[in-house]
């Protein structure tokens, strides 16, 4: 197997983090004046970004990250609609607030936990991440988040957890797709080996941009795997379980000579219908060319050890 | 009553309007997050109206008995014809960046292309014959090849299908309209057959 080293980052796709921070205060400072103007300023001031100080994690990537518009409008989110466009403004529906997570299976301490309490004993960072969709196109978003490990362990893992189930909310009364039971089997599910879910990389997300989640891009609590495409990324999740056997997965099930289990971000391995070895940066400009995808979204430096015994042509 | 020829420049300037709001929805940035892919898209399914239009020219002559219509079957086809070029172009110049090898690569891996391709070859030979002087010169063989536009209908709506995800609610109208224009035909060569039987004299088979 060919892993690619991680190649160094041109100097014209760094941003600096204090042009960054600085940008998004003018930015920050722009709405509220406009806002101002707008006769709506109270209810603004009152909305300040929750996590805009969070420290910057050290797996953060200098990249630029995608505008913001273009990450909130730019949504899969099946349960609500195909459309991008739908899905979003349907998502704001979902009411996220009190929001539980029930984490079970093969652990000591089960149990049904407020995400507030959550959040209390795990330490936010800011992750700047790729983030690459199987339909070829990719973002950077800055996410606001805690490693899924951290929580696991405080789950106490029994020596008999291999792997770890996710499962998305179920509300058919306000997801159409779910009333409809159309496309994939709800509630969502995703799964992880346990390994790659005690990768420092994995992440709990709940914000982005400093601030909450944006219901469309899942509120309050997703999955974030940077070198995995994004439909393993699980939205607004209500339960993880650690399980003996490998659990299965929406997409998986859905078709299972398309989309794996493992879905590695890997420009080697085309998806039946489609090649993978290009990607479209979103917000990189009407003439700016596609780039070349890298193998595990270039996070091989850190993961490939993952995989090392593995034939990725199979276990795709 | 107005003469349907006097419709053609309104029909001519109509068949523009949706590359022109386009190029608006380019300037005024309307296209979203993923404005190449939009382009694209925008330029496939008109190619695919324009398709949808040219064949439904025969059903609509038969059932109304208008006669002259050639004319727009010839101008529909054509715009078909200019609606996958640029879709081509798109997907060459603003989303590939004529970056060959990626291309290579990109059109080797996946299959929804090759259909895209066929449907794009067939159009191509279509419009090429278009002058009036191919069509003296090919005589009977014209209309053969011009029947190949149901081919190029199919391999059309396969292009579409084999490159979504799971959505199919799209593709599945489109492939209707022509499963209902093509049906249309079966329909009316069988009855055709039919009557022709009962009109031949009997001993005279």
């Amino acid at each position: 197997m060919i892993i690619k080293t991680k190649k160094t980052i041109p100097a014209s796709e760094i941003t600096d983090p204090h042009v960054f921070k600085e940008r998004r205060k003018i930015i920050k400072a722009l709405v509220a004046l406009t806002a101002m103007g707008s006769g709506i300023g109270p209810v603004v001031a009152g909305n300040k970004p929750r996590w805009a100080n969070v420290p910057e994690s050290n797996l953060s990537a200098k990249l630029i990250t995608t505008p913001s518009e273009i990450i909130e409008n730019y949504t899969n989110y099946y349960e609500f609609s195909y459309n991008k466009h739908d899905s979003t403004k349907l998502a704001q529906q979902l009411p996220t607030d009190p929001w539980s997570v029930e984490i079970s299976g093969e652990v000591e301490k089960s149990g049904t936990y407020y995400l507030e309490d959550i959040l209390r004993q795990q330490t936010l960072q800011e992750h700047i991440y790729r983030f690459r969709c199987v339909e070829a196109w990719s973002m950077v978003i800055p996410w606001v988040g805690f490693a899924l490990g951290d929580l696991l362990r405080k789950a106490q893992p029994l020596s008999t957890a291999k792997f770890v189930k996710f499962t998305s909310v179920y509300q058919p009364e306000i997801m159409p797709r779910q009333k409809k039971d159309t496309l994939l089997e709800w509630p969502y599910s995703e799964g992880l080996r346990i390994d790659e879910a005690m990768h420092p990389l994995t992440l709990l997300a709940v914000g982005m941009y400093g601030d909450t989640m944006p219901k469309q891009n899942g509120a309050p609590l997703r999955l974030v795997v940077p070198w995995k495409y994004g439909f393993k990324s699980i939205k607004a999740i209500v339960k993880i379980e650690l399980s003996k056997k490998a659990p299965t997965t929406s997409w998986n099930r859905f078709a299972p000579g398309e989309y794996g289990f493992y879905a590695n971000v890997n420009p080697n391995v085309p998806h039946p219908r489609w090649s993978q070895n290009s990607e479209r940066l979103l917000g990189s400009g009407f003439f700016t060319p596609r780039r070349e995808t890298e193998l595990f979204n270039g996070y091989g430096e850190q993961v490939a050890g993952l995989y090392k015994d593995m034939n990725l042509q199979h276990f795709f | 009553m107005i003469k349907f020829n006097q419709l053609k420049p309104g029909i001519l300037i109509a068949c523009w309007i949706p590359l022109l709001w386009l190029l608006l929805d380019i300037i005024l940035d309307n296209l979203g997050g993923n404005a190449v892919q939009a382009v694209h898209i925008r330029l496939g399914d008109w190619s695919l109206r324009f398709l949808c239009i040219v064949l439904a020219i025969t059903p609509l002559q038969t059932m109304t008995n208008w006669r002259g219509m050639s004319e727009y079957r010839r101008m529909f086809g054509l715009f078909t014809f200019i609606y996958a070029t640029l879709h081509l172009l798109a997907y060459l110049v603003l989303d590939h960046y004529l970056v060959w090898p990626i291309i290579a690569t990109d059109i080797l891996e996946s299959s929804y292309i090759w259909f895209g391709i066929a449907a794009y070859l067939i159009i191509l030979a279509l419009a090429v014959t278009t002058p009036k002087w191919v069509v003296k010169l090919m005589g009977k063989d014209w209309k053969k090849l011009h029947r190949f536009i149901y081919f190029a209908a199919g391999a059309a709506i396969m292009h579409y299908f084999w490159q979504l995800k799971g959505n199919l609610a799209e593709p599945l109208f489109y492939l209707s309209i022509i499963i209902l224009l093509l049906g249309f035909r079966l329909l009316l060569s069988f009855k055709n057959r039919v009557i022709n039987r009962l009109m031949l004299p009997k001993g005279r088979r």
